[in-house]
């Protein structure tokens, strides 16, 4: 049983991560420290729930909640919202749709504000997912910001991604169209009783036909519990199956650990004197823009006209 | 790194203008605002006050029930060992209670006539005097001084 | 409307270049812009040009006909003054009935019910989220037993009764046919007005228990049934009072009111019932807040809107479905916690708004509405300010004073504008209830919130004493409402008494049975009569009816 105490410990540490006070390591240390419980061979479920804003993704959570409680399991909650560019707040108001929890010690709910960080989560989310599993939490839930673009940042975190969306969200499939069929290992489509559920669910599920993967479409409303039950049923089987998100986060892994190891290199190039040189004949206008991206692509070994 | 503070509404009436404004502004002076939502019991304040690991609690009351909610949260952030966490009041609250509640541990009410401005200063100094939490905890460990744990 | 030869604006502007100029060269105004509290811009002087858009016969025309803007009726105050209606409620059902017969012995001509949290929620006194707030902020009633006691020695055929009850209104209304039909009174001849207005709720004033389409379900079904069986009643009491005093302007209280009314309105006649059969008893609430000509404006503005409503877009036939009647209330946000007596002033020009703008009934804060609940001798002087009113200041002599005034009915055509934009708005996003499950109107008030509240701060409007001549000596003492802490501990005997001489195997068969018709589409009204009559109390019904309804949790906006 996971008590009061955990709460504390296991809020302190993340945010000793969080602010930067401390790395996961110390973080887990401070743990310990505090008393925390050891880990034992078992690991937390992650759950990763994205998908645009208004669709209902904490009342979703919300139901997900009481559903693996009925099972025993205890849940911990990252929720993320965006942090204001302008003046770095925040006000975080997820927990509001999971208040009926708030007193029940196997839930765990924690707002995080994404920082400016990009892609969905927090720079801490990923610490915060694995402190939480260290407290000993069955299943930890994290739910992304969901401003709308594509959060892949999710793929990094969760086991089992649900990509959740509503009929008549107007660009809503759209979006998902965009990338997230990449990522999703269940759509959800919520608000079922609106006009054009089915239409929503049909046309995605013949984007899945087109698709390699077989992603399962559930309709739900998360406001009365319809459908749930399902979701959850496609959730402990994902669970307890194969872990086939294990490879996709480790093909992700590796591509993000390129593309940051590019931009290094991008911005190495650029500080050498050949740059530096290309870069002065711009600003003399010896050469346009379009020539002076090509050079410097040049350099670095990447296609000229990529533009 | 931003303070960290819970808006919270207790008792069963539904006079958010107040919390919310509250929760506007201190967005837009840059602090990270967890709200509560509507209805809350002492204890739900209390057990998210400890799950979000906020600095401050601002605990707004219009429904006259002062004199009973927040001896009970005081208590509760006692008993879990987080009374750390600094409180503060605002809302309808009597002049005479003030003193009281002040006695009890809270650390500030702000009524109906403070500014916006009063509530950040008086929320940034609090935790100028006081230290984030979190931080305290941090430097407990660094220190090498580990937190008592009467539990275990 | 023209001169002769040049025209009222060639006009103005020659006042402007030749009066105005030199003079403010001289000596500027205090500020650039002045606004309304409600945000919108004032003109300097209005003249005729203002209002070349304004037709009298079309837009002003008579008291007592379309488009109604002068008032609902001919005589208006000229046959009988406004109803006076202090609300009143703490405590028990005792303690409140001897404060309405108080404010009756002193010339009140109506009763108006204040409950306790509780009771507003659904919850029974026992219940643990009722823990300090029974019988507090108004009074406690469990179970009809109660309401029989809080009505004791009141003529029910005489008095009208008002009940500010919202999500659980309908069982207070069963509630209060059962107290009646006990006393043997005529049911057909009662009347009185229950709020009811559940919409605003999600809108403002946060008290719920179950989703928007269950809830507007129980408010159907209690227009329904008061259109069969009341004929005197208002089953409905559509507020933008509470929208206000969250913040909104002035036109997001009118807008966001009367679109409430429409959403009523279709919900009733999708369950077939003629628009004229029900319309005429649907009743309004607003407030009168401390912006003299703005209120005036709204009040003219909120009755033309709603004529035309009823009128082009339901239909309706009878004239008496097209006037609008209201309740009034003046500014609870408006008083000051600091030198309250100044709170006696601005309730007094609040008031006397409300009577410029035709209210039917009006209830005066008392000046220590930002401390607690009222005072007796609060209360007292809050009723004199409005026999002032009647008796003395002589507005009551004619009807619709400011009428005709270049800048009232600018501000009047203004507003009914913003009111018919926000309507198409509304529409464009699939109507009113979709709006609120959007969070729409939520947040187009939480922007008008934080607005007013850092124009506030910025210092455009002034709240004296607070923001300006403040003084830091100690504050005026005023004797307040005592809180009668063992008001609660008394509620918790009458209720176990109740429970403990009623046949318990009755209440239960008549909960099954409300839960049996709440699954159907039938009118919950008459099962909710029976149990209330087996004395169930409010809380047991609202209980029984989550798993079928749920229980509704707002996402809130900033």
């Amino acid at each position: 049983m996971i008590g009061h105490r955990v709460h504390r410990d296991l809020a302190r540490a993340i945010s000793a991560v969080e602010n930067g006070i401390t790395d996961y390591r110390g973080a887990l240390a401070q743990f310990a420290a505090f008393g925390g419980p050891p880990r034992g061979s078992r690991r937390a479920d992650v759950i990763g729930i994205t998908g645009p804003p208004g669709a209902g993704k904490s009342t979703l959570v919300d139901r997900l909640i009481e559903g693996f409680r009925a099972d025993d399991a205890t849940v911990a909650v990252i929720a993320v919202d965006p942090s204001s560019p302008f003046t770095h707040g925040a006000v975080l108001g997820d927990r509001v749709r999971m208040q009926r929890h708030a007193g029940d010690p196997g839930v765990f709910i924690r707002s995080m504000a994404s920082r400016s960080a990009g892609g969905g989560l927090a720079p801490a989310t990923r610490d915060a997912v694995r402190l939480a599993d260290e407290a000993g939490f069955d299943i930890v839930i994290v739910e992304t910001v969901g401003v709308g673009q594509v959060e892949l940042e999710i793929v990094a975190v969760a086991d089992v991604i649900v990509v959740v969306t509503v009929p008549a969200l107007g660009d809503g499939v759209q979006a998902i169209k965009a990338g997230l069929t990449e990522i999703a290992d269940i759509f959800v489509v919520n608000m079922a009783d609106r006009p054009g559920a089915n239409a929503s669910a049909v046309d995605l599920k013949h984007m899945v036909r087109e698709g390699k993967r077989d992603i399962p479409v559930l309709q739900t409303i998360a406001q009365d519990g319809t459908g749930v039950s399902e979701l959850l049923e496609v959730l402990n089987a994902k669970r307890n199956g194969e872990d086939t998100n294990a490879v996709r986060a480790v093909r992700f892994e590796v591509v993000r650990r390129a593309r940051d190891e590019a931009v290094r290199r991008a911005l190495a190039t650029l500080d050498t004197p050949d740059a530096a040189a290309v870069l002065d004949r711009l600003r003399d206008h010896e050469l346009t823009r379009n020539d002076a991206i090509d050079a410097l692509a040049l350099m670095l070994g990447g296609p000229a006209h990529a533009h | 790194m931003p303070i960290k503070v819970l808006v919270a509404k207790p008792g069963l009436d539904g006079h958010d203008r107040g919390a919310k404004i509250v929760a506007r502004a201190l967005r837009d002076a840059g602090m990270e605002v967890v709200y509560t939502g509507l209805h809350q019991t002492p204890e739900m304040i209390v057990n998210a006050a400890i799950q979000e690991d906020v600095d401050v609690v601002g605990v707004s009351i219009l429904s006259g029930a002062h004199m009973t909610i927040f001896p009970k949260i005081m208590t509760m952030l006692s008993d879990r060992e987080v009374d750390d966490i600094a409180v503060v009041g605002g809302g309808v609250i009597q002049e005479d209670d003030i003193p009281k509640l002040k006695a009890i541990g809270v650390r500030e009410i702000f009524n109906a006539e403070a500014s916006t401005q009063d509530l950040i200063d008086g929320i940034e100094r609090i935790v100028a005097e006081t230290g984030r939490a979190s931080t305290r905890s941090a430097q407990a460990l660094a220190d090498g001084t580990r937190v008592p744990d009467p539990a275990r | 409307m023209q001169t002769t030869e040049k025209t009222i604006a060639d006009e103005l502007r020659e006042w402007e270049h030749q009066t105005l100029l030199p003079f403010t060269e001289r000596r500027p105004e205090s500020r650039e812009v002045f606004r309304t509290q409600g945000g919108a811009a004032l003109e300097r002087v209005y003249t005729p040009a203002h209002v070349e858009d304004v037709d009298f016969a079309r837009d002003i025309g008579f008291p007592g006909q379309f488009p109604y803007t002068r008032g609902p009726y001919p005589t208006m105050y000229r046959a009988q003054p406004w109803t006076m209606r202090q609300i009143a409620g703490f405590g028990t059902a005792d303690d409140t009935n001897e404060r309405f017969r108080f404010l009756i012995a002193q010339g009140q001509t109506g009763i108006s019910t204040d409950f306790d949290m509780p009771t507003l929620m659904g919850y029974d006194s026992d219940d643990e989220r009722s823990e300090g707030e029974v019988g507090r902020e108004g009074v406690a009633i469990d179970s009809v037993d109660d309401m029989l006691d809080l009505y004791a020695g009141i003529d029910l055929e005489k008095i009208s009764v008002s009940m500010t009850i919202n999500p659980s209104a309908w069982i207070l209304l069963a509630m209060y046919l059962v107290t009646a039909e006990e006393r043997g009174f005529d049911r057909k001849k009662l009347s009185g007005t229950i709020q009811n207005d559940i919409i605003k709720e999600y809108i403002a004033q946060k008290e719920w228990v179950y989703p928007p389409r269950p809830a507007m379900r129980l408010v159907r079904d209690s227009i329904t049934y008061s259109a069969e069986h009341l004929p005197r009643y208002n089953p409905v009491n559509v507020s933008g009072y509470h929208a206000r005093e969250a913040g909104s302007t002035a036109i997001q209280e009118v807008a966001f009111t009367l679109a409430a009314g429409i959403a009523y309105v279709e919900e009733v006649v999708k369950a077939g019932i003629d628009v004229d059969d029900f319309a005429p008893r649907l009743s309004f609430f607003f407030v009168s807040q401390i912006d003299f000509l703005e209120e005036v404006a709204k009040f003219r503005a909120a009755r033309r809107v709603w004529a035309r409503v009823m009128k082009e877009r339901f239909g309706a036939k009878k004239p008496e479905s097209m006037r609008l009647r209201f309740h009034c209330q003046t500014a609870g946000v408006s008083c000051t916690a600091r030198e309250p007596l100044n709170n006696i002033a601005r309730t007094a020009i609040e008031a006397l708004a409300a009577v410029c703008g035709g209210a039917q009934s009006l209830h005066t804060n008392g000046y220590d509405e930002a401390l607690s609940i009222p005072s007796e001798p609060a209360m007292k002087i809050a009723l004199r300010t409005q026999q002032i009113l009647a008796d003395e200041v002589g507005v009551i002599g004619t009807i619709d004073p400011l009428g005709g005034s270049y800048a009232i009915e600018r501000l009047t055509t203004d507003i009914e504008k913003g009111c018919f934009d926000y309507f198409a708005e509304v529409d464009k996003r699939g109507g009113t209830i979709k709006c609120i499950e959007d969070n729409f109107f939520q947040m187009e008030l939480a922007d008008a919130a934080y607005d007013l509240h850092r124009r506030k701060e910025a210092g455009e409007r002034h709240i004296v004493t607070v923001t300006k001549y403040r003084d830091e000596s100690a504050n005026p003492h005023v004797e307040l409402h005592h809180v009668d802490e063992a008001a609660s501990g008394r509620q918790l005997a009458r209720l176990r008494k109740t429970k403990e001489t009623r046949d318990a195997a009755a209440v239960q068969a008549a909960l099954d049975e409300i839960v049996r018709v709440a699954k159907t589409d039938e009118n919950i009204m008459p099962a909710t009569i029976a149990a209330v009559k087996a004395r169930a109390t409010g809380g047991e019904i609202i209980k029984a009816l989550r798993p079928v309804f749920g229980t509704y949790v707002e996402t809130p906006v900033f």
